[in-house]
């Protein structure tokens, strides 16, 4: 059991509680100096992996180029997951999933270092699930409804969102969020990293309206 | 001389840029309908001559299309915020305050920016001397503490901003970041600026992609301290 450890480093998430578990199941007597080195080596640390997009890099062109989404996702996207990981080596934050952390880091307003890094990893690994090959299609059913219900129709909707986008001043991401609260859509923009989660909302889209995202395809918009 | 100014690609500009508005200048300002409003500054340069440091693609993108776009919306905003004023619609003169930053922020930092920026062979890189050389002895200990000092808070800024540095307002120098376009007396009605780097991603995005600590570390080959000296004397003087 204790040789499973080195595995919890490896991938997905850690959970404290079974690594505690594991050192207390070894004997004592017996296997003192496995403890020993077993508690040199423990450190639980969180550490997340970056998810693939769920197409291939080429799959939405001509409207996004590979050469973007090999920069987007293969530097950028994954530059944010290394500098998180480097953050959590020496961090007491474990045990999380990627929006329990945003929540946590985002401390009210008062967001810890490890926010920014977090909260651009789940805001992007959204981004790639918002967008399809062959997309572009009219959704349909409960959110079709509530578009219409709550915009009109749905290019109302879309013009509405175009226009925030456009109304976006410097880097920053626009959403069209369920608002909890008030059980409605609702269109929002946020400003370098923060993601709608820290206030409860629901994300359903999302669009990246940082340069680098658009930079290369389409230059100035 | 001035009809040939007018149609030459590079701008009359002095060293400081501080003078009045003559005729033929193309320069901040021009009178129109009354409302004096703002205009895109030439470059002193050709788009290609700060290669390789910036390329010239960028360089024509970034003043013909994103400056203008500045200049575009802040005289729009300009000349709602007049209309909001004479009909006494107090709630549109505040709803109009963003974009009057923000266009107005980037028209102000993007002109100061090209003057920043000087050709390797008309003196760009060469460090300060006299006055602005010591000062940054004095503040910073030496020139390369100063640029190191520059590049790691670029390239720590989030998002988009600048990096508006050596201001001098109790006559200390100061390194500073502005988010977005947020001019430098955003962050204090003294300070002055003195060089100034655009650190939004179309700055540097289709040259060095997302490796930002690269284009801060080539732009100081062609950044014009001459300029910034002296804007510097003119202060202290």
């Amino acid at each position: 059991m204790a040789m499973a450890l080195p595995l919890a480093y490896a991938s997905s998430v850690v959970n404290p509680f079974e690594a505690g578990r594991l050192s207390f199941s070894t004997k004592a007597t017996k296997h003192k100096k496995h403890i020993y080195q077993f508690r040199k080596v423990t450190k639980v640390l969180a550490y997340y992996g970056l998810a693939n997009p769920p197409y291939k890099l080429d799959a939405l062109e001509p409207y996004m180029s590979r050469r973007t989404l090999e920069l987007h996702w293969g530097n950028i996207h994954r530059g944010y997951v290394d500098s998180l990981n480097k953050q959590l080596a020496n961090s007491p934050l474990y045990g999380c999933t990627m929006e329990e952390l945003i929540k946590t880091t985002f401390n009210n307003g008062n967001p810890l270092p490890e926010y920014n890094n977090a909260a651009e990893v789940w805001n992007h690994d959204f981004f790639w699930e918002s967008m399809q090959p062959n997309g572009g299609r009219l959704p349909w059913g409960g959110v079709l409804d509530q578009i219409e219900k709550d915009f009109g129709s749905f290019s109302n909707f879309r013009d509405e969102f175009v226009h925030s986008a456009m109304m976006l001043f410097g880097s920053g991401w626009v959403w069209l969020v369920l608002k909890t609260n008030e059980r409605r859509l609702s269109i929002v923009r946020t400003s370098n990293a923060v993601c709608p989660l820290v206030w409860g909302d629901i994300p359903i889209i999302s669009l990246d309206m940082w340069e680098h995202a658009y930079y290369l395809d389409y230059k100035v918009f | 001389m001035a009809l040939r100014t007018l149609f030459s690609k590079k701008a009359f500009t002095t060293a400081s840029g501080f003078r009045p508005i003559a005729a033929g200048d193309r320069c901040f300002l021009r009178q129109a309908r009354g409302l004096t409003v703002a205009a895109l500054p030439d470059l002193a340069y050709d788009y290609g001559a700060l290669e390789p440091a910036i390329s010239g693609e960028i360089m024509r993108l970034h003043h013909q299309k994103h400056h203008q776009a500045y200049v575009t919306n802040y005289n729009n905003a300009l000349e709602q915020l007049e209309t909001a004023m004479a009909k006494g619609d107090a709630s549109a003169v505040v709803r109009l305050q963003s974009a009057i930053k923000f266009n107005g922020g980037g028209h102000i930092n993007h002109s100061i920016f090209w003057k920043n920026l000087k050709p390797v062979n008309e003196g760009g890189g060469e460090p300060p001397h006299s006055t602005l050389g010591w000062a940054i002895d004095t503040d910073f200990c030496s020139l390369e503490a100063l640029v190191q000092k520059m590049n790691a808070e670029g390239a720590a800024l989030q998002g988009s901003g600048w990096w508006l540095a050596l201001d001098k307002g109790s006559k200390k120098l100061s390194v500073e970041t502005t988010a977005n376009q947020d001019p430098l007396v955003s962050k204090g009605a003294n300070l002055v600026p003195l060089l100034g780097i655009d650190v939004w991603e179309h700055a540097y995005y289709l040259q060095y992609k997302n490796v930002r600590p690269d284009y801060l570390k080539n732009i100081w080959k062609v950044i014009n301290w001459k300029y910034a000296s002296e804007v510097f004397d003119e202060e202290t003087a």
